[in-house]
């Protein structure tokens, strides 16, 4: 029996198809966050229409993809956005989707409320319009909240309240989780990474030394009540591991689609780096799950560089790939965010100018700021057990 | 307590499988949770619960080893504790 083996390498030799896919539909978005992941502002020509979207989900039906997380850009600005979305549940792909709740009218909250193949995460970054507005725009908080209140009103109970955690957010945790209750929806607190317009404002916005340990803190005490996404293994350092799988899932089980079908091995990662292909390329997205070079050599055992030697590293792994990558850091080597403090060294030697820039930039306006990190999202489990669960 | 092997069990109908080689995994559309079956025999174990009385029946079917037992009974039981299993309608 297989017991022993961690299941992280199991994942080694690639998994059917990924447990975590993010399928931006568009990067169309009416919003213009500070910290938006993946630059997101104007729509793409290119980028994939109903028919497509529909092989595609035919594709993720074949290949036993059990849920999709659909982002953006907004995704429901795209008109067939119901259309998709009820394609792929009819097929039997689970629909997460992400979004700024501008578009949750009554009549899509009842529509949600139906069906138990629709999840829905409600963005917002702050406890109150002050600190929310400051990186999401001018009446996001009431817009949000207004989302909430139709979800509420029409029996949807457990959506998700999605909250990208800053310096700013972190002292309203409590709010945060609070107002999550109020309306019925649980609360999902993910990372704050350097990526899209992100890279821009990630020096400001993201959280201390110190509220990093609060934030652990906090996350153990409220154990599987609040969703992570997978996103702060990082700290594992401070103690025990927290819930989850423990390691950077790009390409392994994690992997982004962008709205014009090029596949990268994380939401977090949109830079030619880390492209694997297009789901227009022959073979289609699944032959790029199973076989691209990029995926292959992101299922190597990673080597700890500089991390090797610490006694946290079985926890952290030596943090988020996209992180270290946009901030300038080696990839085999510490986190940005080491709570070893090995991270702010390693920034302190990062050559000016030597930091990657995101090589696709939809946003509106060309100043590098504004939208919402959203996950790794889903994240899996737990290790070590014969049958171990998860919530996602 | 009956033991869950003794139990006429079923994967719940909101529970999809997808076989891996490590084993399988399972996802539950209404509780949103994931599960990892890491040995190739516990999904045969599933496979079989439809056609078999019980789940020790499946157990052996799916040849099992007595000495095994125990560790799939455990590993059953949190199947069921999580949704992902189900008592089966005679
Ligand atoms: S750790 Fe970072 S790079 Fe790895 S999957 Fe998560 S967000 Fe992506
Ligand atoms: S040195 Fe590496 S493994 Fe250790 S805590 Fe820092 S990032 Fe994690």
């Amino acid at each position: 029996m297989s017991v022993a083996t961690p299941l992280v390498e199991h994942f080694a030799a690639g998994l059917e198809a990924p447990i975590c896919l993010t399928w931006e539909l568009t990067y169309a978005c009416n919003l213009d966050c500070r910290h938006c992941l993946s630059s997101s502002g104007r729509r793409d020509p290119r980028e994939l229409d109903t028919d497509e979207a529909k092989e595609l989900i035919n594709e993720f039906e074949r290949m036993q993809v059990f849920y999709v997380n659909i982002g953006g850009g907004e995704p429901t600005i795209r008109s067939d956005f119901w259309e998709i979305v009820d394609y792929a549940v009819a097929h039997h792909v689970g629909v997460k989707f992400s979004t700024n709740g501008s578009r949750i009218t009554a009549e899509a909250a009842e529509r949600i409320a139906g069906s138990d193949y629709l999840d829905v995460q409600i963005s917002l970054d702050g406890a109150t319009p002050e600190v929310n507005d400051a990186v999401r725009g001018e009446g996001t908080f009431a817009t949000a909240i207004g989302a909430m209140e139709h979800m509420a009103a029409a029996g949807v109970r457990g959506f998700k309240l999605s909250v990208v955690c800053t310096r700013h957010n972190l002292p309203q945790i409590d709010d945060l989780k609070a107002l999550a209750d109020r309306y019925g929806a649980q609360l999902r607190l993910t990372r704050l990474r350097p990526s899209g317009r992100g890279a821009a404002v990630w020096g400001e916005l993201h959280p201390t030394a110190g509220q990093q340990q609060m934030l652990y803190t906090w996350l153990l005490a409220h154990g599987e009540e609040v969703l992570t996404g997978d996103s702060f293994f990082h700290l594992a350092g401070y103690g025990e591991p927290l819930p989850g799988l423990n390691l950077c899932g790009a390409g392994r089980v994690v992997c982004l689609i962008d709205p014009v079908g090029d596949v990268y091995a994380c939401p977090f990662a949109i830079h030619e780096e880390f492209l694997a292909g297009n789901v227009r390329d022959p073979g289609g997205f699944g032959r790029l799950w199973r076989e691209a070079d990029l995926f292959r050599s992101l299922r190597e055992p990673t080597d700890a560089g500089a991390c090797g030697a610490c006694s946290a590293y079985d926890g952290c792994r030596g943090g988020c790939m996209a992180a270290k990558f946009f901030t300038g850091l080696p990839l085999a080597g510490p986190d940005p965010e080491c709570v070893k403090g090995h991270g702010a060294t390693a920034l302190a030697a990062v050559e000016a100018g030597s930091v990657p820039r995101p090589t696709a930039d939809h946003s509106r306006v060309r100043l590098l700021p504004r939208r919402p990190a959203r996950a790794c999202d889903e994240s899996p489990l737990a290790p070590s057990d014969f049958a171990t669960t998860v919530s996602t | 307590m009956t033991s869950v092997l003794d139990r006429r069990l079923g994967v719940a109908p909101q529970v999809s499988v997808r076989p891996e080689r490590f084993g399988a995994l399972l996802y539950h559309f209404g509780t949103r949770r994931l599960s990892f079956l890491k040995d190739p025999r516990l999904l045969e174990v599933l496979e079989r619960l439809d056609g078999s009385a019980t789940a020790r029946a499946a157990c052996d079917g799916a040849g099992v080893a007595e000495a095994a037992l125990p560790a799939f009974e455990r590993a059953l039981a949190r199947l069921v504790e999580t949704d992902m299993l189900q008592e089966r309608r005679p």
